[in-house]
């Protein structure tokens, strides 16, 4: 059975998350989506690719497209220095590499703290995310994995900043 | 017996039947044009009488009765008792795509289906039974006769096997995923190899050196001996084409004799599955378009049947498959008013085209010569779709075509697409690899040399390579890197000539590492959408490398079509004809807004002096020029032009001028323009209007009228013989 299915059985009764620092925002993925997190790897830049793109890493012979989410929710680029971590999914037999601060504990969120976003919310954050939980003094943001196949460059940089503030 | 045995049996049968009925076709059209073949006629019997013995052991009825009733007939036939016919060629080949139906329904469904060949078999029991005159009393010879025969296929067998079919017997199947699947794990062993070589690179241990270059050894080994596991004769893919050719010819009543030749060239499967269309468009074409009905033929002094020929060599690392037809050629004017028509072009671009670039059109989209849609050519399937199916696994396609003898179309691929040799570049840091397939060779410059040799035309930058110039693209400036200040270049610039559907290209990148067996592994989503990358590696340290797509770079250095008169005019240089009506002009800007076109040939070099090297020596203006004296004639003087921006005059002069720097070995002179504005190439109607003194007509390039210099005569009437520079 392929994860999609298995997922699709389990049902969303108690869905798992894994947590990741981005910035100020505390984003979550579905765990059966998440292949594996690995620090910070050297990378291949990609010219003329959408700006999202960080460069491509080699993951035991598998090249990775490695998207920074900073860049992708409008947000100020990591300081010199300030460390990454790759969060590998797996979307439609591709590997995709997400690259956030940090990478927090798994979750269980109850089923009832569940809330769709915000209605202000801008565009883009409507597009990247599919939910929240409100957890003990933070909001997790769940992540639209499917998402992470439409980016193509074109998302209205910065315009997420000041929702995101809006929406945590 | 449980279904899984029964289910491998019927799969062993579906697929061997299949391969023997393409051999079936390819026999019983070879029978046509030798119909007393024995050797022939006994092998399209035991094809037939194989499938007969299975189908019965398997239990499909049909296939069984069909392929009886077709045993009969060719037994009457291999022994003699019965000629080969036309009908009887026909209904036989009707049984062939009868059995392929019944195969493919059994294949989806795992029975036959409920269709009624009782006519058909009824057809080729009439056909058995009105043998001709001569052996008319055997034309008994019924399932006594026949039963008998069936004895024979050993002994035939035997005395006729040809020996590729007596190979089996030596060879095994292999599924074609497991073959690909060793394939891609071979390709991660070269690079682990490679990955281990460099690491070791930097141990000093001598054993170790050795056995890592033992480990070497023998996974190249490995690599080449999986690599050819996979490859296979072209042979394979022309199989069908016979039997095709036959029906269209049939179809079009037009007689045409196939010619094959090097069928034996071998081509990694991937490869050959991906030519298969292009390759089988080409032929339709010929059939449909090229060739002529045989009366036509004969008007026209050829003979009535018409020449296919499919030809396929190796040429340096790659594999030509050329189909050429002896038919009607392209006409290049039929294909310019389509063009137009269609509104692929405008009036204007026509006119700068050369003959072979208004050939070239029937490969864009939407272009479709088809006087009316056939069910053969007119399928949607347009001389685009084979360009891009080549060019998606890395081929090129062009032809050659001679209005009245024929058309020639070459399709160029590579060997295999798995494991590629490939250049690795830097450029800023970082590593890129270029396919050698595309590579012909590099140049190195010292940058303080560079600029004298690298010139800018317009917007776009050109290398003068052994005196012909070659469209330059900067890989930093094409990947969209900002350009490095001045203290930050680098000491060398390495220029990299590379060829791509047919245009030359230099591109010019910071540094040449060497070259490297890569393994091409697909971009993801976000970065495929990049067209000048066609795939990425992983390097020997572990590192990711891009590798470059020649044609994407090309395209997006817009390079395609300054270049493909460039390139041309190397080959039309040897053709005498042509060279007359075509010819290269540098278009100069003189004054505001006056065209003028000098004709390339002589051109030397393009300059752009600085105003204050520029002296008075005599009579005439000079232009200091590497370490020499370059007389100077500035156009406006010729032309008579009132000239605002005269840039030889001593008042308000721009800080540089653009000169043409002209040559015949031995003597040099610079024709001083305002602005050097492109080059181009095509056919060019000079017309007398305008002409005078050192003019020797007009013309219309891009659009503008654009006076043509006579060079001699302007050089006479302003009373400077090109001067001797010593």
């Amino acid at each position: 059975m392929s994860p999609e299915q298995n997922h699709a059985a389990g049902g969303d009764a108690t869905a798992q998350y894994c947590t990741f620092k981005v910035d100020h925002l505390l984003i979550g993925i579905e765990v059966w989506r998440v292949q594996e997190v690995i620090r910070h790897q050297p990378m291949t830049h990609v010219p003329l690719a959408p700006k999202e793109v960080r460069g491509l890493i080699n993951l035991r012979g598998q090249i990775v497209t490695a998207i920074d989410v900073r860049q992708w929710l409008g947000l100020p680029g990591r300081s010199d220095g300030a460390s990454s971590m790759n969060v590998v999914l797996r979307l439609n037999d591709e590997a995709i590499s997400l690259l956030v601060d940090e990478a927090g504990e798994v979750v269980e969120p109850a089923a009832d703290t569940h809330e769709g976003v915000p209605s202000t919310a801008s565009g883009q954050i409507r597009t990247m995310f599919s939910g929240t939980y409100k957890l003990d003094g933070a909001l997790l943001l769940v992540l639209d994995t499917e998402s992470v196949t439409r980016i193509s460059g074109e998302n209205g940089a910065g315009a997420a900043h000041s929702a995101t503030r809006r929406a945590s | 017996m449980n279904d899984d045995a029964m289910n491998e049996i019927v799969q062993e049968f579906l697929v061997e039947t299949n391969e023997n009925l393409d051999q079936l076709d390819q026999d019983l059209v070879a029978l046509e044009s030798d119909p007393t073949s024995r050797e022939l006629l006994g092998s399209v019997f035991r094809t037939i009488h194989t499938v007969k013995g299975t189908t019965g052991f398997l239990g499909f009825g049909l296939l069984e009765g069909l392929s009886h009733a077709a045993e009969n007939l060719l037994s009457d036939l291999r022994d003699g008792r019965l000629g080969l016919t036309k009908e009887r060629t026909d209904v036989l080949l009707e049984v062939v795509d009868a059995i392929r139906a019944l195969l493919s329904a059994i294949e989806a469904t795992g029975a036959e289906d409920d269709r009624d060949l009782s006519g058909l078999i009824a057809r080729i029991n009439v056909l058995q039974q009105d043998a001709e005159p001569v052996v008319a009393e055997a034309a008994h010879a019924e399932p006594v006769v026949a039963g008998a025969a069936h004895a024979e296929p050993v002994v035939a067998g035997a005395a006729h096997a040809e020996p590729h079919r007596s190979a089996g017997e030596r060879s095994v199947r292999v599924d074609v995923d497991l073959l690909d699947s060793m394939m891609s794990q071979v390709g991660e062993l070269v690079l682990a190899r490679n990955q281990v070589s460099a690491h070791v690179e930097m141990i000093d241990n001598l054993a170790l050196h050795q056995t890592v270059q033992r480990l070497s050894m023998i996974v190249s080994e490995l690599q080449e001996g999986v690599m050819k596991t996979r490859m296979q004769p072209v042979e394979q893919l022309w199989s069908k084409l016979p039997r095709v050719i036959r029906d269209l010819a049939a179809q079009f009543d037009k007689l045409v004799s196939l010619e094959m030749e090097g069928g034996e060239t071998e081509l990694d499967r991937s490869l050959l599955e991906a030519v298969k269309d292009p390759l089988t468009h080409l032929v339709r074409n010929a059939i449909d378009h090229a060739i002529e009905q045989p009366d036509a033929r004969i008007a026209a002094g050829k003979p009535a049947t018409g020449t296919l020929a499919l030809r396929a060599s190796h040429e340096g690392g790659q594999v030509v498959l050329e189909v050429a037809d002896d038919g009607a050629g392209i006409d290049p004017a039929k294909i310019a008013a389509k063009a137009l028509e269609r509104g692929l072009v405008s009036k204007g671009e026509l006119d700068s085209m050369s003959e072979r670039e208004v050939v070239d059109l029937i490969f864009r989209a939407g272009f479709s010569t088809a006087q009316s849609v056939t069910n053969v050519s007119g399928r949607g399937v347009g001389m685009d779709v084979v360009r891009t199916n080549v060019e998606r696994i890395g081929g090129t396609v062009d032809l050659s075509s001679t209005p009245g003898t024929g058309t020639t179309f070459r399709i160029k691929i590579p060997l295999t697409l798995a494991i590629i040799p490939a250049l690795l570049v830097g450029c800023r840091e970082q590593r890129y690899a270029i396919p050698q397939a595309n590579l012909l060779e590099m140049v190195q410059l010292r940058s303080d040399g560079a600029s004298s040799d690298i010139e800018r035309i317009g917007g776009a930058l050109v290398y003068r390579l052994r005196g012909k110039l070659l469209p330059l693209v900067r890989l930093d400036e094409t990947l969209g890197f900002a350009p490095l200040a001045a203290d930050e270049q680098p000491e060398a610039v390495s220029i990299v000539v590379l060829q791509a559907d047919g245009l030359l290209l230099g591109v010019a990148v910071d540094e040449v590492f060497g070259t490297e067996e890569i393994v091409v592994k697909p971009l993801g989503r976000h970065v495929k959408q990049v067209p000048l990358f066609a795939g990425a590696t992983i390097l020997g340290d572990g590192g990711v490398a891009l590798i470059l797509d020649v044609i994407g770079l090309a395209a997006a250095a817009r390079v395609e079509e300054v270049t493909a008169g460039l390139a041309l005019s190397s080959d039309l240089a040897d053709d005498e004809d042509r060279s007359l009506e075509r010819s290269t002009f540098v278009l100069l800007r003189v004054g505001r807004d006056r065209r003028v076109a000098v004709p390339l040939k002589a051109v030397a070099r393009l300059e752009e002096a600085p105003a204050s090297s520029v002296e008075q020596a005599g009579n005439g203006r000079v232009l200091q020029y590497r370490g020499d004296l370059l007389p100077l004639v500035a156009l406006s003087e010729i032309l008579d032009t009132a000239c605002e921006d005269a840039p030889v005059e001593a008042d308000g002069v721009p800080a540089s001028i653009p000169v043409v720097v002209y040559s015949d070995g031995e003597r040099h002179l610079g024709l001083v323009a305002s602005e050097i504005l492109d080059i181009v190439e095509g056919v060019f109607e000079v017309r007398p209007v305008g002409a005078g003194p050192g003019i020797l007509g007009s013309t219309v390039v891009h659009g503008h009228v654009t006076d043509v210099l006579d060079v001699d005569a302007a050089f006479a009437l302003a009373g400077k013989e090109p001067e001797r520079v010593a």
